[in-house]
């Protein structure tokens, strides 16, 4: 599916980053702990968190993530958003919580990878 | 092209939200040379948790980055506290990361684990009192 899909089936709002919306996403990771995160490297991997600061932007950066939707209406500040654009990572906001939001993408066919270990 | 490229950063202490900016810019330069996409990925996501653990635990401290054809090398050289059981610390889920690092997204004892995954050759010296060094490496080829 594309960002635009994740959009659609979330209900949510694109804070930055429209010009991306088509870009594909293969896998999706729902996480407030950062490290966690890192410790899964996926390809064209959307990321769901609860976490607002500006080193989500940071991990999706190091991990090569092409979306990131903050769950729970969440909203990132000006910073951030600056951060995403140079990173050309779409922002996006859901007012879902986190285990709904994960779940309507999985029923979509959004997958989270293999199983650790 | 057989000349080493060495790139030297500070890390300041206490600025969480700086946190990351060194990792940031090795990660683009090596895009722009052409490193192939999965050994930056390494570096980045490796070079990036040894970043976030010296502002969480060491006041900062110096990254050298040092860039051959064969592979790239970090090393990681604070003034911190040491570390006093690195096994113990090496153990996935193990963290002194106090409770305010836990609710900015970090401290879930995943730092190290994760430099150990992501490098091709990893090595700890600690003192405590004096400092830590980590020195990473990832192959290029």
């Amino acid at each position: 599916m594309t960002v635009n899909d994740v959009k659609e089936i979330l209900g949510a709002k694109i804070i930055s980053g429209e010009e991306w919306k088509d870009k594909e996403v293969h896998t999706a990771c729902g996480s407030d702990m950062m490290s966690d995160v890192l410790a899964f490297v996926k390809d064209q991997s959307v990321l769901l968190t609860g976490l607002c600061n500006p080193q989500v932007i940071r991990t999706a950066e190091m991990m090569d993530i092409v979306c990131i939707v903050f769950v729970r209406g969440k909203l990132p500040d000006e910073s951030m958003i600056e951060m995403a654009k140079e990173r050309e990572i779409a922002l996006l906001t859901s007012g879902h919580r986190m285990f709904s939001a994960c779940g309507m993408l999985y029923e979509k066919g959004l997958h989270g990878g293999e199983t650790y270990r | 092209m057989s000349d080493k490229i060495t790139l030297h950063y500070e890390v300041s202490p206490d600025d969480f939200t700086r946190a990351g900016e060194a990792s940031s810019n090795v990660k683009s330069k090596l895009k722009k040379m052409g490193v192939n996409p999965e050994a930056v990925r390494k570096v980045a996501i490796s070079m990036y948790e040894g970043e976030i653990n010296m502002v969480i635990h060491a006041l900062g401290g110096t990254i050298d980055v040092i860039i051959s054809q064969e592979d790239i090398e970090m090393i990681l050289k604070d003034k911190g506290p040491g570390i006093k059981d690195i096994d113990l610390a090496m153990q996935a889920g193990y963290s002194t990361a106090p409770d305010n690092i836990r609710s900015l997204g970090f401290g879930a004892g995943m730092g190290l684990p994760n430099m150990k995954k992501y490098s091709d050759e990893m090595e700890i010296e600690s003192e405590l009192g004096i400092g830590t060094t980590v020195t990473m490496k990832v192959k290029i080829i």
